[in-house]
């Protein structure tokens, strides 16, 4: 294991996240603190309670995931798409590193931010609401394994994305609405039977569901499928990668 | 001593179906600067990013130290450095930050003395701190270089390391490559400067449409195909060469002014002194003489546009 060169990385990537604190940190924290001064404070107010937990509660786990997923893939995806954007890419490709040591340094990076800026995020959120975490364990678990399978999402993202649009068009048209159908403002017993099955395919509603349990032990999903499915997630991410590094997939010709 | 560069039947074609590389063999030897000469797109670059991991090879094998360079890829590929032609680099990092990345992507734990020692080399020091994207081309060229020495490779790759480059940078690089050599790490150049190989190459290769043409010593290159021409300034102009050494071959100038004799080194009697022999006995008097050599261009040149 090149141990030096995975430090080099993920240094140059958290040094990357230092440079551009207000963009990496204060612009997400600043966002979902707007989500629970509005949505917490101002309208969940006049919302009774979901199972027992006030409205502004609720969303809490919701928006943590909302911001862990859309940071990770971000942060990931540019990570890795701004060194083939540059053609600094070549110095990693000729480097006497294997795709492990590359995803530990990039994706490493990508989800040690991730999960700084959730726990931010709890630690800014319980300024607005009250906060139970019936299972710190399993809420760890789920924000770590997020990060990491968002991470790589969004590091295999980077590599097929071949222009700046395409790098964007997958968080905002798929990840986001996504994450807004899948729980993250509502339960979905709350609606109607046929949009309570359809949501069922979407997989982000078992990262939410999953993540939910540990703070309320209020879940629209068992926890063990919630944590089935980002398991399998994460999974097929690192398979899809090491596919990629084999072949050389849009990095080597 | 076992080469550190063997490339045997090495072929590479592209998805589009064009064959960039032909059964390409090399052997490059230990401590040597290596120039590879060749016009646009004749594979050179290819040839290189093969070596290093870049592009994949369709078939034939390629050893760094003995070693494979997709079996062995960590060893291969930490003795090699690469210095690419254009100017990649992270923008919004320092000189210093950039120079220690690469040491420690390429396995080796920090060397502070030894970053400093390269950055001095390629004056650089005094603007460690600095963030590339303020930095002029030539100085970005240097970082690459930096870079890529930061690991302490045996293998040097300089892909068109002088392009684009003023004169003092120039002679600089040419320093520097005269330093590495000393200190015994292999160069491998390619440049579309000949004066560039014609100055610092030990041996030169041509490659032209993905084939290797010729590797040749420098020297016995421009001794063999070189030729030497024997330019006679006249005393009177002449309208025709003179009967008297019309078996010498002799060209005269538009003005008539100028003969010039073109002779091949290599034979025992080059018939200097027999024309000149010839020329007094016909009393045909000339003020002056000289005589040039065949630059490494000109073979270069020669040798590309011959019919494959």
């Amino acid at each position: 294991m090149n141990f030096h060169a995975v430090r080099s990385i993920y240094k140059f990537e958290m040094a990357r996240m230092r440079r551009t604190l207000v963009q990496s940190i204060v612009a997400p924290v600043l966002s979902t603190s707007l989500y629970f001064v509005i949505f917490g404070a101002a309208i969940g107010s006049r919302i009774p309670e979901i199972d027992g937990v006030s409205y502004g509660s609720f969303i809490v786990p919701g928006l943590i995931m909302l911001s862990i997923l859309t940071e990770s893939i971000s942060n990931a995806s540019f990570g890795i798409y701004f060194p083939k954007f540059t053609g600094t890419i070549f110095e990693v490709l000729s480097a006497p590193v294997s795709f492990v040591e590359i995803l530990l340094g990039y994706v490493g990076a990508a989800s040690t931010k991730s999960v700084i800026i959730g726990t931010i995020i709890l630690g800014t959120a319980s300024f607005f609401v009250d906060i139970e975490i019936a299972h710190p364990f399993v809420m760890v678990l789920f924000l770590v394994l997020t990060s990491v399978s968002f991470s790589l999402f969004g590091f295999v993202l980077g590599i097929w994305a071949d222009g700046w649009e395409k790098l964007t068009v997958v968080p905002i048209l798929v990840i986001m609405p996504l994450t807004f159908l899948g729980g993250t403002f509502y339960s979905i017993s709350m609606l109607p039977p046929v949009w309570q099955t359809i949501s069922l395919f979407n997989p982000l509603v078992y990262l939410i569901s999953g993540f939910r349990w540990s703070f309320y032990e209020n879940a629209d999903v068992s926890i063990i499928l919630s944590l089935a499915m980002t398991v399998t997630f994460l999974l097929v991410c690192l398979v899809i990668v090491r596919w990629i590094f084999k072949t050389g997939y849009k990095l080597r010709t | 001593m076992q080469p550190i560069l063997t490339i045997s039947d090495l072929t590479k074609t592209y998805a589009g179906g064009l064959q960039a590389l032909k059964n390409v063999s090399l052997e490059i030897e230990r401590g040597e600067i290596f120039a590879l000469l060749g016009p646009n797109g004749a594979g050179k670059t290819t040839l290189i990013n093969v070596v290093c991991g870049l592009v994949n090879r369709t078939s034939g094998t390629v050893l760094v130290d003995g070693h494979d360079i997709v079996d062995d890829y960590r060893v291969t590929r930490a003795l090699i450095g690469l210095v690419p032609q254009e100017l990649p680099t992270e923008t919004f990092e320092t000189v210093w930050n950039t120079a220690n990345f690469s040491r420690g992507l390429f396995g080796k734990s920090a060397d502070p003395a030894h970053i400093e020692k390269i950055l001095r080399s390629l004056s650089l020091w005094d603007r460690k701190d600095e963030r590339i994207m303020n930095l002029s081309g030539g100085m970005k060229r240097r970082v690459l270089i930096a870079k890529a020495l930061s690991h302490e490779p045996q293998l040097l790759f300089l892909d068109e390391p002088t392009a684009g480059v003023d004169v003092k940078l120039r002679q600089d690089m040419w320093n520097v490559v005269s330093e590495l050599r000393e200190s015994g790490v292999t160069v491998i150049l390619t440049t579309h400067y000949i004066e560039e190989a014609e100055k610092m190459a030990d041996r030169v290769g041509v490659i032209n449409h993905g084939e290797i043409i010729l590797v040749q010593e420098k020297t016995r290159l421009m001794r063999e195909l070189g030729k030497k021409q024997l330019v006679l300034h006249m005393h009177e102009p002449l309208t025709e060469v003179p009967p008297e050494v019309m078996d010498y071959g002799l060209d005269i100038s538009d003005d008539g002014s100028e003969l010039t004799y073109t002779y091949d080194t290599q034979r025992e009697h080059t018939g200097i002194t027999a024309l000149l022999g010839a020329l007094q006995s016909a009393g045909i008097k000339f003020y002056d003489l000289n005589t040039s050599q065949t630059s490494l261009e000109e073979i270069f040149v020669d040798l590309v546009k011959r019919p494959q």
